[in-house]
């Protein structure tokens, strides 16, 4: 029983950050379909600058490490939005203006996760980086069962996050705007809308949460390295789809759900079995279920 | 006479390549870089199938690849050579001039059925949920493979070099060069073949509209799994020769990375375009190969004007950020691919006085 409970903790814990990457594809694949491949090195990009605004704070200017954390969070998401709105102005906005495929668009942000993943090794070399501690580590021990408070914080950063993008998306007025855009992106401009601002809207937040998960990810696994987004990111897009892709509450479960089951595998089986299981899994579910969880299977007339 | 001089010329130019190879006048390295072009050919052209002709999004080519590779090495060695799972060779090993292609066929046969895992899902899922449905393929292969104990599990399997030797010291020609042409010229024929067959079109037929199609009585499941076991058929057929060529797998050698070297070609050359498949390929591999000496050129170069910090010297992995520069740029001036949706004779029409290839 302690056992399970431990497990479900971690399962949590890992799934968060699943959850978290998953919303960014979600959102911006409910907005404009496209599979925004580079997603996954924004969050190490993330991940990265996370660590250089921390090491700036503690290091050179000599802040305490709360206020550092306190820095740190806002600027880290910040600037990682900042990558996103970078990559869709340069490289998905003229593409779309021009009306190319959309799997063109799809090939240029794999193209852009490359450039983001081997420019940072090229760059920054091979050395692996080690992430400063900003949190005194608490356990929590009951019985068996031990938490530590950064387990706690990631596990309600992601329902917050949730909660928020849910509140942004079906609340407020760029919300709609956003809902609009992914029904018909021809209609939208007519209406008045400015539909790029409404996509960089879109970039801001889904880059701003892989920066969050960036942060919490280098506080809970302290070592950098520049493949780390691509192998996650690839599982957060699967578990984004197996909940049903352009649907927060879908990217939500997903994530835990692809959580849940790599914990869960790794708990009975040995841990090389992790991907074998897990993506067997997720294609059973997609099998019964084809347009994920939470999707709605679209209708074609002719 | 006139229609057939590009075959005679395509099999004039393979055979001056092996003889030069032969002669020793091709060097080691240059004949593996042709041989990895005929891989690739063959690897984008197959995708292209699915993904330009079909319309379909897969992106886990690498795990058929990986099927194919690992089943032929395995039959192979097994076959052909000593090796640690049975001791001896069940068949003696001068044999392996025959007994080479009907293994690669094999493994071909094997990938395709394996190509399975996808096509069934694909009858219910459309568009992107397809794309998870091949990476989840592709992770599924690797991960079963690296858990395999037998065959190396993650260490990776070897000794079809020794296959190869056998095949070199019965009649002393560069075999694996004659079998990568071979396999390139077969796949793009079949590819041509089926494309442009009646009961091929329907693949087109699915690309445009799935629920037209099917209303004009395209049995689009049918045809989804013609398409998809041919594709990743013709992928282990390149996986198998990509094995024996470099004489050494590794799982880890066909992930999401190679998938996305090959589906980087097939966009490069243009949806539904096998010249340009052909053609981005050959772009594709010699631009990799050449940047290996560019990027030391440039490095050298940078030095000398001063613009570089003295201890930071430019490693091979700039590589890896120029070619999606590059790729990224010439999709900002030709989004749709170096050729578009045409073929050669489309764009120059003068050819097909010299051109009959169906």
């Amino acid at each position: 029983m302690d056992i399970l409970i431990q497990n479900l903790l971690n399962a949590l814990q890992w799934g968060s950050f699943y959850a978290l990457i998953a919303l960014g594809y979600t959102l911006v694949y409910g907005v404009l379909l496209l599979i925004n491949f580079a997603h996954g090195d924004i969050f190490m990009v993330g991940a990265y600058i996370a660590f250089f605004v921390a090491t700036f704070f503690l290091g050179i200017v000599d802040f305490s490490p709360w206020v550092t954390l306190a820095l740190t969070v806002p600027l880290t998401m910040l600037l990682t939005a900042a990558v996103g709105v970078t990559l869709e102005r340069i490289a998905y906005r003229p593409l779309r203006r021009k009306g190319a495929h959309r799997l063109y668009v799809v090939i240029t942000a794999l193209m852009c996760g490359l450039i983001l993943e081997n420019g940072n090794l090229a760059l920054l070399g091979a050395s692996r980086k080690k992430f400063p501690e900003l949190l005194d580590k608490v356990v929590y021990t009951y019985g068996n069962i031990s938490v530590t408070n950064l387990k706690i914080i990631v596990i309600f950063a992601a329902i917050a996050v949730f909660f928020l993008l849910e509140f942004i998306v079906t609340r407020t007025k760029i919300g709609m705007a956003m809902r609009g855009i992914s029904y018909d992106k021809f209609a939208i401009p007519l209406m008045g809308i400015p539909i790029d601002s409404v996509i960089v809207f879109t970039f801001v937040l889904g880059s701003a949460m892989a920066g969050l998960a960036g942060l919490l990810f280098a506080m809970s696994y302290p070592i950098l390295e520049p493949y780390m987004g691509a192998l996650i990111g690839w599982k957060a897009f699967i578990a984004a789809v197996v909940g049903g892709i352009g649907d927060i509450r879908g990217a939500f479960l997903g994530g835990f759900l692809l959580g849940f089951i790599e914990v869960g595998v790794v708990a009975v089986f040995p841990s090389t079995y992790r991907d074998l299981f897990a993506f067997s899994i997720l294609l059973m579910i997609l099998w019964i279920k084809p347009t994920g969880i939470f999707g709605v299977a679209k209708t074609t007339k002719i | 006479m006139q229609k057939y001089s590009f075959n005679i010329g395509l099999w004039g130019m393979a055979l001056i390549l092996v003889v030069l190879s032969q002669i020793g006048a091709l060097d080691f390295y240059i004949q593996s870089v042709i041989m990895f072009i005929g891989i690739n050919i063959i690897l984008s052209s197959s995708l292209n199938v699915v993904n330009g002709y079909m319309g379909e999004f897969s992106c886990g080519h690498a795990g058929f690849m990986c099927v194919g590779a690992y089943v032929s090495s395995v039959l192979s060695v097994i076959l052909f050579s000593q090796n640690n799972i049975f001791g001896a060779p069940l068949l003696p090993p001068h044999l392996a001039i025959v007994g080479f292609p009907i293994v690669v066929i094999i493994s071909g046969l094997v990938a395709g059925v394996t190509g399975l895992i996808v096509a069934i899902p694909s009858f219910k899922t459309r568009g992107d949920y397809l794309a998870i449905i091949t990476i989840a393929a592709n992770y599924m292969v690797i991960s079963a493979i690296e858990n395999i104990d037998v065959i190396g599990g993650p260490r990776g399997f070897m000794g079809m070099k020794r296959v190869v030797n056998s095949m070199t010291d019965v009649v002393n020609i560069p075999w694996m060069m004659i079998w990568v042409i071979l396999g390139t010229f077969m796949s793009i024929w079949m590819i041509r073949r089926f494309v442009s067959s009646t009961y091929g079109k329907g693949i087109m037929a699915i690309s445009q509209d799935e629920v037209a199609a099917e209303i004009m009585s395209v049995n689009t499941n049918k045809m989804k799994m013609a398409a998809f076991m041919l594709s990743s058929g013709l992928a282990g057929v390149a996986g198998a020769l990509f094995a024996h060529v470099l004489g050494y797998v590794n799982p880890q050698s066909f992930n999401i990375m190679k998938s996305t070297e090959c589906l980087v070609m097939v966009y490069l050359g243009g949806m539904g375009s096998l010249g340009g498949s052909v053609l981005s390929a050959i772009l594709f591999t010699l631009m990799l190969e050449l940047l290996r000496f560019i990027i030391p050129a440039i490095d050298t170069g940078l030095h000398l004007v001063n613009i570089l910090p003295v201890t930071y010297h430019l490693s091979q992995v700039w590589k890896w950020v120029l070619i999606p520069l590059t790729l990224i740029l010439l999709m900002q001036f030709r989004p749709e691919g170096l050729m578009g949706n045409k073929e050669l004779p489309d764009l120059f029409p003068g050819l097909k006085k010299f051109y009959k290839f169906k």
